[in-house]
């Protein structure tokens, strides 16, 4: 079987696996990394939105085979570690917020939000609704408001 | 009342449990039952949650506090944590009585306990209902017998636990045999936990990941296995073509037939997809077969009661349709399964676990000492885990292959085979004569809502108490849910069902939001054929102070009667069950401009601009957590009206994803939302998690109404018109697209 080597969240991982599993499949049941969720398996619901090298993306729709090994993955996991500190602005800002309810889309919703005050950040202005209207995380409880009150604070404080 | 009277109202029996570290307990049982009062409709007397609460009585299970070496306080709480924020309500109980901070009290979910009878099932909005009660006994008692032990160490009297090391006075409490004691609950006025808001025990865990589903958790040799299934709903297999052919499949493990279709287990979901695909699989007819939305109204139709002979006064007469709706949460139905020769046990996030264990003992031929349930968090259920359908199958799987397995439903699956709200209809007739209401009569006629999932043994098991004569439990479970709070005369409301061919469940507040909405469009009718305004009207009419007061409050927050451009308009609305209250003003703008706004796969149609919403749940335990659960329930309410529905076709249904099933998403969500909290004014609980649904939706489709022009009888409204390309049913669950780095 075919030996794919990538980084996911700062360490170099190699598995073997076929080419056109997905990226989701190969982080939750090979390498045990759970926090990115299955919601559909049809890049739709965004629950398993992690970075790859720093941008959103949706792992349920990356065949493994696509990547290369200087590609960096982060995943919820990972997030803290990438400002240096033990939780990241987004996460502190959902946890002020008391934005989740089950919980299993926040892990999505966080690292899609991170992606979004960056990439507004990038183009020099502030984050509208227009923006957070575009986030395509579906959140079943229907915590949208408190997502959005955080995405402020937490844009705010990253 | 007497200062004493007031403390004999708070004194409660409890036990010390023999066991080398402190451990006491109460029984389930001890919640406090409502009084009979004057009755003017049967929820005065008796409603679903007092049944549920009444329900335990008999039995004698007892839950536990148990104050660990380290200093901490543990306890099982014998519910379902899917989301409504139940383990933090619990450890605050626990903080109050025991005066430890919420953060040392570590709150798990228990496994099935079959000798908790009726009272482990959450549903119905009776969590802390029915454990407000029997929770805060048993965690007094700990912090009595913690005082005692201080007390006997110090040997002066220690009357406040603060500063106390209570790991340590934890064995030296400790009984070595078991106790009938009684204790003083905390009075209401010096509570200093309950009633304040706080943040959520496992927010830090869902931040980080960390947070364990089933489908997290690391069962030794449970791979991944999903299900091939039938293109129509419930079809059967007939024969596989090619068996022998998809086991070779890289990953792939095992395929084994089993009842609902073919299951195939391999070393990811994603090679089981690839299985399911390959699968050639000939099926034979399901429980809907042919069936659409149409032929479904017509035998609605047929099914429906008479209103009564006509009004020799004027009426408004009315006839609404709802559509089927799916309860799909975002996490699908899903469990791990290991069932060897001798024993069983199972993971899954269960809302009935005693009667799933029962029914999986007897699914895979072991007896029930044999089998252990295991409750894990839940991403969610809004009724869909009232059922265990995924544990079920997984155990019948694991039986099978004679494997561990961790069976996940496919979305395609979740929201073609799995639980729906069924398809149904309300007619309304209200007589009028002046100022006066003289009549409503209202019959709901609705496709069978499945109940038997326990919540209707418990009905079952009680209906004969109760004064509505032989009725079945799904008409008791209609007659107990629906509150008539209007002083509209002589009042009717029967419910008919037909056709159980359907997987329905009881989705999040079940009957009510159908029910309420048509009810308050009609008094919206009502207000205008007496040319009276909506919110004074309703004033008017209203029976009870609390309904006045959420009414009051979200006309004068929202700023009721406001001057708005045509093409927008604002909707009130009235809720009260689960001995709670609650209002929702609503603001929508029904203008071409906004309906058309461009989103990518995803519908738009008219915006909810802004609602402000009341709720009065007589004691809110955690404001916040309270919030959050309007918020949840204001999103369901505009979903239901505007945007999500279940399309039957050919007898299956036609959305297979979250881009065809459209539940409220970000570009719906309100742009200003204000929840009030209403002031604690009583000694109990109200339930809450169910509750926001009926008056959102209602107060939605009140301001399309009055913002079109037309008052609407279909919901959602946008159900005619399909705005998908629907996935093939051939096989039943889509590949996974390549195209995920455009995020």
């Amino acid at each position: 079987m075919p030996e794919h080597t990538f980084r996911v969240n700062g360490e170099r991982v190699t598995v073997d696996v076929a080419d056109d599993v997905r990226l989701l499949w190969v982080l939750r049941d090979i390498l045990g990394i759970t926090g990115p969720k299955y919601g559909c398996g049809v890049n739709v619901c965004k629950a398993c939105t992690s970075h790859l090298n720093g941008d959103a993306v949706s792992p349920c729709a990356i065949p493994v085979g696509d990547l290369r090994p200087d590609d960096e993955v982060t995943t919820i996991e990972g997030l803290p570690a990438t400002v240096g500190e033990d939780l990241h602005p987004m996460q502190q800002a959902w946890l002020d917020h008391d934005v989740a309810q089950c919980g299993y889309c926040q892990p999505g919703q966080i690292m899609a939000a991170v992606a979004l005050v960056h990439r507004v950040a990038a183009e020099g202005r502030q984050i509208t609704d227009a923006d957070l209207d575009g986030l395509r995380n579906i959140c079943r409880c229907g915590t949208y408001t408190r997502i959005r009150d955080a995405i402020r604070t937490g844009a705010r404080d990253m | 009342m007497t200062d004493a009277e007031h403390i004999g109202r708070r004194r409660f029996l409890g036990y010390v449990l023999a066991a080398p570290t402190l451990v006491t307990a109460a029984e389930l049982g001890l919640a406090r039952v409502a009084d009979a009062r004057q009755p003017q409709d049967i929820t005065d007397i008796v409603d679903l949650n007092d049944l549920m609460t009444v329900a335990a009585l008999p039995t004698s299970g007892l839950i536990s506090v148990e104050v660990n070496p380290d200093g901490t306080v543990s306890f099982a709480l014998p519910r379902a944590e899917v989301g409504q924020g139940i383990t933090t309500s619990t450890a605050m109980l626990i903080a109050e009585e025991l005066a430890v901070p919420v953060d040392r009290v570590r709150v798990t979910l228990a496994d099935a306990r079959p000798e908790l009878v009726f009272n482990q099932l959450t549903g119905g909005s009776n969590t802390t209902i029915a454990t407000y009660l029997p929770i805060r006994v048993a965690a007094a008692i700990a912090r009595q017998r913690l005082l005692d032990a201080a007390t006997a160490e110090r040997g002066s009297p220690v009357t406040d636990l603060r500063g106390v090391d209570i790991g340590a006075l934890a064995g030296k409490a400790a009984s070595t045999r078991t106790r009938q004691v009684s204790v003083t609950l905390t009075a209401r006025e010096n509570f200093t936990v309950i009633g304040r808001p706080h943040n959520r025990i496992d927010a830090l865990a869902a931040v980080t990941g960390a947070k364990k589903f089933a489908m997290d958790l690391d069962v030794p040799g449970a791979k991944p296995t999903m299900v091939c299934r039938p293109p129509t709903i419930n079809g059967r297999v007939g024969s596989v073509a090619n068996l022998a052919e998809v086991r070779a499949m890289p990953g792939v493990t095992d395929v084994v037939v089993i009842s609902t279709g073919v299951a195939v287990r391999a070393e990811t979901f994603g090679q089981c997809i690839d299985g399911i695909r390959a699968l050639r699989v000939s099926w034979r007819p399901g429980t809907a077969e042919g069936k659409s939305d149409e032929s479904v109204l017509r035998e609605l139709e047929r099914a429906e009661l008479p209103l009564g002979l006509p009004s020799p006064t004027p009426s408004v007469e009315a006839r609404f349709v709802f559509q089927f709706r799916g309860n799909s949460a975002l996490e699908p139905n899903c469990a791990v399964a290991d069932v060897r020769a001798d024993r069983a046990e199972i993971w899954s996030a269960l809302k009935s676990p005693i009667v799933a264990r029962q029914a999986i003992a007897a699914r895979v031929g072991l007896p029930l000492g044999r089998v252990t349930v295991h409750v894990t968090e839940g991403g969610g259920s809004f009724g869909r885990k009232l059922f265990f359908d995924a544990a079920l199958e997984a155990a019948e799987v694991s039986k099978k292959v004679g494997k561990p397995v961790k069976l996940m439903w496919h979305r395609a699956d979740d929201s073609r085979q799995g639980r729906a709200h069924p398809m149904a209809t309300s007619r309304v007739r209200a007589s009028y004569l002046g100022g006066t209401v003289l009549s409503y009569h209202q019959r709901h006629t609705s496709v069978a809502t499945d109940l038997g999932h326990g919540l209707g043994e418990i009905i079952t098991a009680l209906a004969a108490r109760l004064p509505v004569g032989d009725i079945g439990f799904s008409e008791t479970f209609f007659q107990l849910s629906q509150t008539m709070s209007y002083n509209f005369g002589l009042t009717t409301r029967l419910l008919a069902e037909t056709d159980d061919g359907f997987n329905t469940g009881s989705m999040r507040n079940v009957y009510s939001p159908d029910v309420t909405c048509a009810r308050e469009l009609v008094v919206d009718q009502l207000a205008a054929r007496m040319g009276r305004d909506p919110y004074r009207f309703r004033r008017d009419f209203l029976r009870d102070n609390r309904s006045l007061g959420v009414l009051d409050t979200v006309a004068g927050a929202g700023g009721w009667g406001r001057a708005m451009p045509a093409g927008t308009a604002q909707g009130i609305a009235l809720h009260a069950e689960y001995k709670s209250v609650s209002a929702a003003l609503v603001e929508i703008d029904c203008r071409p401009a906004t309906v058309n706004r461009p989103i990518r796969d995803g519908v738009t149609g008219p915006r909810v601009t802004k609602v402000v919403f009341a709720v009065d749940v007589g004691l809110a335990v955690n404001p916040r957590g309270l919030e959050a659960q309007m918020m949840g329930g204001i999103c369901d309410g505009i979903a239901l009206a505007l945007t999500s529905s279940l399309h039957l076709r050919s007898g299956y249904f036609l959305e297979a994803s979250w881009d065809n099933y459209f539940y409220t998403r970000q570009w719906n969500n309100p742009l200003e939302l204000r929840i009030i909290v209403m002031p604690s004014t009583s000694d109990n609980p109200g339930g809450a998690g169910e509750l926001a649904v009926a008056a959102s939706m209602a107060a939605v489709a009140c301001a399309y109404g009055r913002a079109t022009g037309t008052m609407p009888t279909r919901f959602p409204i946008n159900h005619g018109t399909l705005s998908f390309e629907p996935k093939p049913t051939v096989p039943p669950v889509p590949q996974s697209p390549t195209d995920g780095r455009a995020g």
